[in-house]
C-alpha cells in the first residue's frame, strides 16, 4: 500500500525539495541569509542587538527578539495584499518562539533583536524556509547562540506520512485529505521550538513524523552550516 | 551598522570631492553604479524582475487581477504601483505607517509609467463598464544603498516587458495556473526615471545612501524615446533648495546619453 503511494512530483515519502542557502544576501544588515525548498524561497535579515525603542518596551535582564515574517504580494497566485494580516503575525510570533530558545539573549540588555523574513515566492512551507533563513541569517549576524534552528513541515496525505508538502500536495483532499504539521527543532539535540497542525493524524503516528522531521533536519543543517562556511571562506 | 545619519565632516568631505568631479567610490558625478537585471524572481507574478544597482537592489512584481473600471474610464483597465520599504532591506525602514518616502516612491513610479502611456490601458477592457483587468506592480527594495526610485522604474519596465497575462475560466474569472502567451499590450516607448542630486553646485546621478543624504535637493524625471525624440513625461522636485534655470537647463542636457546609455544596458530584457 504504502509504497505505492506515488506522490506529484515523484519524490519519495521522505525526500525532501532541493534546497539552496546562500547568507550575506543584504549587505545593509548585521546578518542574512537565504534559503529555498524547492519553489519556495525565503529571505531573512537581522538588525541588532539594538537599542530598543521606546524605552519602556526595553528588558534590563535581556534583549527582546522581534520577527516580522510576512509574503510579497506578488509571491503567491492570488495578490496578497501588502502589510501584516492575523496569518502573518502569528507566524511572526511562532517563528520568535522557533528561535528564541538557542539566542543568548541575557548578553544584550534593553536591546532589540530585529529578524525580518520575507517570502518571495510561495510553494507551501514558508514558514519553515522562513525559519532556516532566520536561524543563518542570525548566525551570519554573529550573535551568540546554542545551536542553529532547523525546520522543515512533515504532512500527511491520505493515510501516508511525507516530507516537505509542496503547495499541490497540500491541496490533496483524496481520503484523509492532506495534514500540514511543520517543526522547528535545535540541530544538535531534540528539542523541539515549532510544532504546529493543520488537519488530522493519528496521536500513535505523531512520532513517525517526528522520526522523519528529525531526519530531514540533519540534512538541512548541512545545507545550513555549508552556506555559513561558504561565507568565511 | 555605522551612524544613521550623515555627519557634518563627509557632507564638507563630499562638496569639497563633487566639485573636483569626483566621488568616494570612483565614478565622475554623471555615472552610474554597476546595472544587473534579472528575471523571474517568483513564478507567481505574471511578470518579475530583479534589479541591482550597485549594492541597492529592487525586485519588482506584476499581477493582474479583474476589477471594475473608474467610472470616468469605463473602457480602460487600471493600474496602481505599490511599494513597500521592507524593514529587511535598511536600518532605517521601520514597520508601520508608511512615512513621506514610502508614500512618494510608488507615485513617482506610477507617473513615469502611466505618463508614458506605455501600457494601452483601452486594450485591457473586457467588457466596458464592467471588468476590466487591473496591472498591479509592486515594488520591494531588498537593500537600499540609494537611488531606489530610478532602479524601481528599470524594474517596472522590465517586469511589465516580461509579463503574461493570466488566463480566464468559463465564468470569467482569473485563473492564475493558466498562463496565456498573451503579453501586456505596450507601446513602442521606454520610460526611464533619472533622478538628479544636487550639493551645493554639483549635479549627480545615482547617488548611493550616504551620498543621498548629503545631497539637499533632487529633480526626479521621468522621460522615454518617443520616435526619436527624447519625452519627458513627469518631473518632480524634492528638497528645500531650489535649482537655478542654468542648473535646469544643464540638467536637461545630460538627459538624453543617460537615458539612452541605460537603455543599452537593459536591451535584452526589453
Amino acid at each position: 500500500m504504502v509504497e505505492k503511494f506515488k506522490r506529484i512530483d515523484g519524490r519519495k515519502l521522505n525526500e525532501l525539495r532541493p534546497m539552496t542557502a546562500k547568507v550575506g544576501v543584504v549587505p545593509n544588515a548585521d546578518g542574512s541569509a537565504i534559503f529555498s525548498f524547492g519553489n519556495t524561497i525565503a529571505i531573512a535579515a537581522v538588525y541588532g542587538p539594538r537599542l530598543l525603542h521606546p524605552q519602556h518596551m526595553q528588558d534590563s535582564q535581556k534583549a527582546i527578539l522581534r520577527v516580522n515574517y510576512d509574503l510579497l504580494s506578488f509571491s503567491v497566485n492570488d495578490r496578497k495584499k501588502p502589510g501584516p494580516n492575523r496569518r502573518s503575525q502569528e507566524i511572526s510570533k511562532v517563528t520568535e518562539w522557533a528561535l528564541s530558545p538557542v539566542i543568548d539573549l541575557k548578553q544584550f540588555p534593553n536591546t532589540v533583536i530585529d529578524v525580518q523574513i520575507y517570502i518571495i515566492q510561495a510553494d507551501a512551507g514558508t514558514r519553515t524556509a522562513g525559519i532556516n533563513a532566520a536561524s543563518m541569517a542570525l548566525a551570519h549576524a554573529g550573535i551568540p547562540m546554542a545551536d542553529l534552528v532547523c525546520s522543515v513541515a512533515v504532512g500527511k496525505q491520505d493515510e501516508h506520512i511525507v516530507l516537505d508538502l509542496n503547495k499541490a500536495e497540500e491541496d490533496f483532499e483524496e481520503g484523509e485529505g492532506a495534514t500540514d504539521f511543520p517543526v522547528a527543532k535545535l540541530a544538535n539535540s531534540d528539542e523541539y521550538t515549532l510544532l504546529q497542525l493543520d488537519g488530522n493524524i493519528p496521536s500513535n503516528r505523531v512520532k513517525e513524523v517526528l522520526a522523519m522531521a528529525n531526519s530531514a533536519c540533519k540534512d538541512i543543517y548541512e545545507v545550513q552550516k555549508n552556506a555559513l562556511k561558504e561565507f568565511v571562506k | 551598522m555605522s551612524s544613521m545619519e550623515v555627519s557634518n565632516a563627509t557632507i564638507e568631505t563630499l562638496s569639497t570631492l563633487f566639485a573636483e568631479n569626483k566621488r568616494f567610490d570612483g565614478r565622475k558625478l554623471t555615472d552610474y553604479r554597476d546595472l544587473k537585471v534579472s528575471l523571474d524572481v517568483s513564478n507567481c507574478a505574471e511578470g518579475s524582475a530583479r534589479v541591482i544597482l550597485g549594492k541597492t537592489e529592487v525586485i519588482v512584481g506584476v499581477k493582474m487581477a479583474i476589477g471594475e473600471p473608474y467610472p470616468d474610464s469605463p473602457e480602460k483597465g487600471n493600474l496602481s504601483v505599490s511599494a513597500d520599504l521592507l524593514p529587511l532591506a535598511s536600518p532605517r525602514f521601520e514597520m508601520g505607517p508608511p512615512k513621506f518616502d514610502a508614500i512618494e516612491l510608488p507615485r513617482l513610479v506610477d507617473r513615469s509609467i502611466r505618463e508614458s502611456h506605455i501600457i494601452n490601458l483601452e486594450e485591457l477592457c473586457v467588457k466596458p463598464g464592467e471588468k476590466v483587468w487591473t496591472v498591479m506592480i509592486d515594488i520591494y527594495p531588498l537593500n537600499d544603498d540609494g537611488n531606489l526610485i530610478d532602479a524601481a522604474v528599470i524594474g517596472a519596465l522590465v517586469a511589465l516587458k516580461n509579463s503574461v497575462i493570466p488566463g480566464l475560466d468559463e465564468n470569467g474569472k482569473v485563473d492564475y495556473k493558466h498562463r496565456t502567451k498573451k503579453k501586456i499590450p505596450l507601446a513602442a516607448n521606454l520610460p526611464l526615471s533619472i533622478t538628479l542630486y544636487k550639493l551645493g553646485n554639483s549635479i549627480i546621478l545615482d547617488p548611493t545612501r550616504e551620498e543621498q543624504e548629503a545631497c539637499e535637493t533632487k529633480l526626479n524625471i521621468g522621460l522615454s524615446n518617443l520616435n526619436g525624440k527624447h519625452m519627458i513625461h513627469s518631473c518632480q522636485k524634492g528638497g528645500d533648495v531650489p535649482f537655478t534655470q542654468k542648473e535646469i537647463e544643464s540638467m536637461m542636457e545630460i538627459l538624453p546619453a543617460k537615458y539612452d546609455h541605460l537603455i543599452e544596458k537593459l536591451k535584452k530584457f526589453l
